[in-house]
């Protein structure tokens, strides 16, 4: 099936808008994607049509609703090629889904001795949360440390995965470097000494097919907002003797099989985890995104954005004083960078003033910068509508930083 | 926006390039730390005060080039000056750049200042011109924990 970003490009709304009076160039997926009209029109069509509360009233539209998000659940097993659609917990997004497995799996299992390993180039949301669950179980955070590419060094990481860890949290991309971290054979290490494995899968379902049984994790968290989908709607995966041995997160509706002032009993996965009314209409525009990706062809997808990796890397790389941040073996996504010493948010500035929108800062990741000694990076990310052209107004842009600050 | 260049004014770069009143104040009897969690930026101001009157000023950090030059140019701004006249500056300092850009502004009370005033038209950056400003008030007032744009 051939693959044509500009044709896909016609597909977003927002990318006919003009910024600075100038056609915008959205590089900045890995913080938010843009939406395609398929997914906005889900969204709308089913508050037009179909909306009420789900598993609860017998009428009609509640039905409906139901079985759409439900229909939701079960497009994203297929999406992760996970077992079953009770493995699937919708949540807001990768965010709290970590924190759902910190609190709800790892806060009761842990204690003082234990251990739980990150690594070095973790998103804070793949941070703060192990940090937050040792301070209150008394078990010991350990970071996996990357080299000067950003690549998790295996030797050393696996020299840290002892019979002490019980846990080991990783990223699948680096939202910070674009490294693409070899979670098959890191996830084999832990595996081998009995730690279970949670991987932060934001940025790697929108740019990478993934198979979570192939991955041989445990845990897989991602946000429907970075590949196409609404934002408050996001997934956590876990296998399911993990997810039924769990004990609730937040109590409330929708999690509770039958509730006296004695005792409560509780539902099973997935809706022991999912009290209240969830976001609804995020899970049907969450379906809508899949589909619509999967109907482009993941691996097509893949390829053109390795090819614009590789082509921002080498054209950002021929500008004096140019530096990127992250030269992994294997990358996705996004590429990190900065010019000369001029501060990143300085340079996210003047592009934008260029209509090219990038990411400026430490992308919630500020041990990343301290390991590059850089107080901020820019970083231009891509998605299925970014063309050559694309990349060629940002190197523009980079250009007349120079120019400015020359 | 406006042009880049009403940001980015030649004031502005000059300051960036070359801070004044850069590095440590053996004399300082005051000051502060100010952080902008944000984006990471970090400066210490450093005020020598003696009869009510700051006699020398330095500043050192990393930050962008908004946040640089403004802390230059607060350093040679407050020098000489009695404390109240400090914070007069202070005050009108935020004012300016947090006035609408319809408003107009008494650009010959700022003086060199007025370069900063571009910021206004640029509400992601007025935190980073804001930065020194905060941290001057703080170190005034002789507080000890660091100040925070957020």
């Amino acid at each position: 099936m051939s693959f044509d970003p500009e044709k896909v490009a016609l597909e977003f709304p927002i990318l006919t808008r003009k910024v600075h009076g100038k056609r915008l160039v959205y590089l900045d997926s890995a913080a938010s994607s843009q939406k395609p009209e398929a997914v906005i029109d889900a969204v709308s069509n089913y508050y037009r049509t179909s909306h009420a509360n789900v598993h609860r009233g017998v009428h009609t539209l509640s039905e409906e609703a139901t079985a759409l998000y439900e229909a939701a659940r079960e497009s994203v097993r297929g999406f992760l090629n996970a077992a079953a659609a009770r493995e699937i917990v919708f949540v807001r997004g990768t965010t709290e889904a970590i924190n759902l497995v910190a609190q709800a799996y790892a806060r009761p299992r842990l204690g003082p001795g234990d251990e739980v390993l990150i690594s070095e180039l973790e998103h804070h949301s793949n941070l703060v949360p192990w940090q937050m669950v040792c301070e209150q179980t008394g078990a010991t955070l350990v970071v996996a440390p990357i080299d000067a590419r950003g690549d998790i060094i295996v030797e050393e990481y696996a020299r840290r995965v002892t019979e002490r860890t019980r846990l080991v949290a990783l990223a699948h991309v680096s939202n910070a470097l674009g490294t693409l971290n070899p979670i098959r054979e890191l996830a084999r290490i832990a595996k081998r000494a009995g730690a279970v494995v949670v991987v932060d899968g934001a940025q790697g379902v929108p740019h990478l097919p993934v198979d979570v049984r192939a991955l041989g994790c445990d845990f897989y968290a991602f946000s429907g907002h970075k590949m196409y989908a609404p934002t408050g709607i996001g997934a956590l995966w876990g296998r399911l003797e993990l997810l039924d041995a769990m004990e609730p997160w937040q109590g409330g509706g929708s999690m509770i099989k039958n509730v006296t002032f004695a005792k409560t009993e509780y539902a099973r996965a997935p809706e022991r985890f999912e009290a209240g009314t969830p976001d609804i209409a995020g899970a049907v525009g969450l379906h809508a995104a899949i589909e619509w990706l999967r109907a482009l062809d993941l691996d097509a997808v893949h390829r053109h954005e390795s090819d614009l990796l590789a082509y921002a890397s080498a054209r950002l790389a021929e500008i004096p004083t140019v530096r990127l941040i992250g030269t992994a073996r294997e990358r996705a996504g996004v590429v990190s960078f900065v010019v000369g010493d001029v501060h990143a948010h300085d340079v996210g500035t003047i592009l934008d003033g260029e209509g090219v929108a990038v990411r400026a800062g430490h992308h919630c990741a500020q041990p990343v910068m301290e390991r590059f000694d850089v107080p901020a990076t820019a970083r231009a990310s891509f998605a299925v509508h970014n063309t050559r052209a694309d990349v060629d107004r940002l190197a523009a842009g980079v250009r007349r930083v120079l120019e400015i600050f020359g | 926006m406006s042009d880049l260049r009403d940001l980015y004014q030649e004031v502005i770069l000059d300051h960036t390039k070359r801070p004044r009143n850069f590095g440590p104040l053996g004399s300082a009897t005051h000051r502060a730390t100010g952080r902008n969690p944000l984006c990471g930026d970090q400066l210490v101001l450093m005020l020598d005060i003696k009869d009510d009157v700051v006699r020398d000023a330095h500043f050192a950090g990393k930050g962008c080039a908004i946040s640089t030059a403004s802390a230059s140019l607060l350093t040679e701004a407050v020098k000489g000056k009695t404390t109240a006249e400090a914070h007069g500056l202070f005050e009108l300092f935020h004012a300016a750049v947090t006035a609408p850009s319809e408003a107009v502004l008494d650009l010959d009370a700022l003086g060199k200042l007025a370069a900063l005033a571009g910021v206004r038209e640029f509400p992601m950056r007025v935190k980073c011109a804001s930065l020194a400003w905060h941290t001057l008030e703080a170190a005034l007032a002789g507080a000890s924990t660091p100040v925070s744009t957020e």
